[in-house]
């Protein structure tokens, strides 16, 4: 068997697609934080929560209505959505117009109450999830074993970051959006609602947080802590992508879940470490990002 | 005259007994702090519901001891040896307490019992899983209750090894609980004619295990040695399922799963895999009786530290109404003294290093169809002896045991 560094190439192979897997997740949580600090300016620390409340209403919404997994991909999203948007109208909105370190406070505490109220409720044991009936099992590629769901994983996340990219670089509505959070006077002065659009900017970001999190709960352990640890990754791969950038947040979450699967072959006790390291790099190299504009 | 002498000895010595004990439970009141987690990831292995346990220990003591109060203060650790030593030196000084439980982290435990030790009063830790507590840190002011790392890694991977899962795969938690756990695991498997075929070290804690199961499937091992705890486990062997490990003829062996994890697994995922416990509350009527009345208050069943915080709680109050002091030592002693058989233990003995050995059972998960209830979940397999499944005394390294 060809061997790279004393690792069949076969196991390689398997690693790089888990990798890209586990890239998809970064890059989906990411996106929506990129979405929200390229247009709004708001240092989003409750992200990893929003995350967690997508997978735990997954779960409740099963439990309590039997609602299945497919209605709760839209319904999830949607009610944690809303919950975002009323957190924009009634505390972040007061906050607009200060320096960004009040939004990253307010949203830091709003993240330690949602998930102290949770803990209290569920306990941090977990909740399980089924995977859907049409994903149990997956298939032999020769190299490894692919579950079907993660298949679905990557594609969902993949067709959801090209649908947000393309609507915001792309559509006339994702012009408005650019435009309004570059100069909202003028922009209101050519009749368009700007507050609106920002509370729908903020809620759209959520969105895609909570939707990692439906995609999360059928594989990971669910509860109300599991947002904490993966939110300081996802801030790794935006700083890494740049901040703000939609393209960087989406490239850098793909390349960070390989390097961290490799990582996880030759030193798996760095494997936590390495994306830190990499930013570490970047930032000394190129201080904006990969992706960022230089000030 | 002899018989005389003999008589008014026995009388003076019974009133300065009696007199004795009126005046040696300091304050007239009985003071049990709870230290725990409780809120952060060790929260359901003890946590508010051990708080309970313990005031259900209290309430069927009746409320005293001797004619003293019996009075019960509580505080979330956090996990944090910092937030341990304050809170349990505040506990000692200003508030008087005279004996604290629970304890998880085994960090939080050591912290606790270091400012313990100084003010010579007693800890019972039910919560922690390090066998180091009774042994390079055994003090005379603790006792370590419920279980430890040694019976689990003893009597889970003598018993895989047994059944012909000779070769092995660990994967270890890299954090000090993982590399003892990893130790452990190997010198069972090694000793009792299994192989040790690779070694991989996850950072604490992980999300995803995909990585690592990959490479377990790559080892071509019988068996794959889970060294880790809580959530971690939980996503291994969640990951483990997902990519048809067992399918494949790959068995899984975690060395600490509490009934917690296993709920939370559920027995589809869980099926089938084997493990150590202390207790089960499904093991007879007493044992059903007891985890009725917890599930009453906390909507929940106990775990074998809930019935360990009790039971504990018990032989702590029942040794201060037999000596009649809260006296650390005098209470301890007689604590050694006396075995414990109750609806926790059978053939329970608090060795002279702090260890209490108690009979431990090796269980199995049940099937879906077994199954009846969300928390009717073990088979018990087998009863480990008391003396097979801790550390013999003859091992140990710790300074109050004469080696």
């Amino acid at each position: 068997m060809s061997m790279i560094f004393g690792v069949p190439i076969a196991v390689l192979s398997g690693q790089l697609l888990l990798g890209l897997i586990n890239g998809a997740f970064y890059a989906l949580l990411s996106l929506g934080l990129a979405v929200i600090f390229g247009l709004l300016k708001i240092i989003n620390f409750a992200h990893g929560a929003f995350y967690m409340l997508g997978a735990l209403c997954t779960v409740v919404l099963f439990n309590t209505l039997g609602i299945n997994y497919w209605v709760a991909l839209f319904l999830a999203p949607l009610i944690v959505g809303t919950l975002g948007i009323l957190i924009e109208y009634f505390l972040l909105r007061k906050i607009a117009n200060e320096d960004h370190i009040y939004s990253l406070l307010l949203t830091f505490g709003v993240a330690l109450v949602i998930q102290g109220v949770l803990t209290n409720i569920y306990g941090v044991s977990g909740m399980r999830y089924a995977i859907p009936e049409v994903f149990r099992g997956g298939v032999n590629l020769g190299f490894m074993f692919l579950p079907y769901y993660r298949a679905w994983v990557i594609v969902a996340a993949l067709v959801v970051c090209f649908g947000t990219w393309f609507m915001i670089e792309k559509t006339k509505l994702g012009s408005y959006l650019r435009a309004g959070t570059e100069n909202s006077k003028l922009m209101q002065a050519f009749g368009i609602n700007v507050p609106l659009l920002v509370s729908l900017t903020y809620g759209f970001g959520v969105m895609l947080a909570a939707f990692a999190g439906v995609l999360a709960a059928p594989i990971y352990s669910v509860n109300p802590v599991m947002g904490g640890n993966i939110l300081i990754i996802v801030f790794a791969v935006v700083v890494i992508g740049g901040m703000g950038s939609i393209v960087g947040s989406i490239f850098t979450g793909l390349a960070m879940g390989i390097i961290e699967g490799l990582t996880k072959v030759f030193y798996p006790e760095a494997s936590s470490t390495v994306i830190f390291l990499v930013m570490v790099i970047v930032l000394l190299v190129r201080p904006a990002g990969l992706f960022g504009k230089e000030a | 005259m002899k018989t005389m002498k003999k008589l008014l000895t026995a009388a003076v010595a019974s009133t300065m007994i009696a007199s004795a004990a009126q005046a040696a439970i300091s304050d007239n009141e009985v003071r049990i702090g709870y230290l725990a987690d409780m809120s952060g990831t060790y929260r359901d292995l003890a946590g508010p519901n051990g708080l309970t346990a313990l005031r259900m220990a209290v309430e069927d003591f009746g409320g005293q001891v001797n004619g003293a109060s019996i009075r019960v203060v509580s505080a979330d650790d956090r996990n944090s040896p910092d937030v341990a030593s304050s809170t349990v030196r505040q506990w000692i000084e200003a508030d008087g307490v005279d004996m604290v439980a629970g304890m998880v982290a085994t960090s939080v435990a050591l912290a606790a019992v270091n400012i313990i030790e100084q003010a010579d009063k007693l800890a019972i830790i039910s919560g922690s899983a390090a066998s180091s507590i009774t042994n390079e840190h055994c003090t005379p002011n603790h006792i370590h209750y419920v279980y430890d790392t040694y019976p689990l890694a003893n009597g889970t991977a003598k018993a895989v090894v047994d059944e012909g899962g000779k070769s092995w795969f660990i994967l270890t938690a890299d954090y000090a609980f993982g590399h003892a756990l990893e130790a452990d695991i190997e010198r069972v498997v090694t000793n009792n004619g299994g192989t040790v075929v690779q070694k991989v070290r996850h950072p604490f804690p992980t999300g995803d295990f995909s990585s690592f199961i990959l490479q377990a499937q790559s080892s071509g091992a019988d068996v794959v040695g889970l060294a880790n705890a809580g959530s971690d486990t939980i996503n291994a062997i969640t990951t483990a399922g997902e990519f048809g490990l067992t399918q494949s003829g790959q068995s899984i062996a975690a060395m600490v799963v509490f009934l917690n994890d296993v709920h939370a697994l559920g027995v589809d995922a869980a099926q089938g895999i084997q493990l150590t416990t202390g207790w089960y509350w499904d093991m007879n009527d007493e044992t059903r009786a007891w985890a009725d009345r917890f599930m009453e208050r906390t909507g929940v069943r106990p775990g074998m530290v809930h019935a360990g915080i009790y039971s504990s709680t018990m032989h702590y109050l029942n040794a201060v109404q037999a000596t009649g002091t809260d006296d650390t030592q005098t209470v301890r002693r007689h604590m050694m003294d006396t075995p414990i058989n109750d609806m926790f233990a059978t053939n329970g003995i608090i060795r002279e290093d702090g260890r209490m050995v108690h009979d431990m059972y090796l269980a199995q998960v049940k099937t879906p169809a077994e199954s009846t209830n969300e928390w009717d979940l073990y088979n018990i397999v087998r009863t480990i002896p008391a003396d097979e499944a801790y550390r013999p005394l003859s091992e140990s390294v710790c300074r109050l045991v004469n080696n």
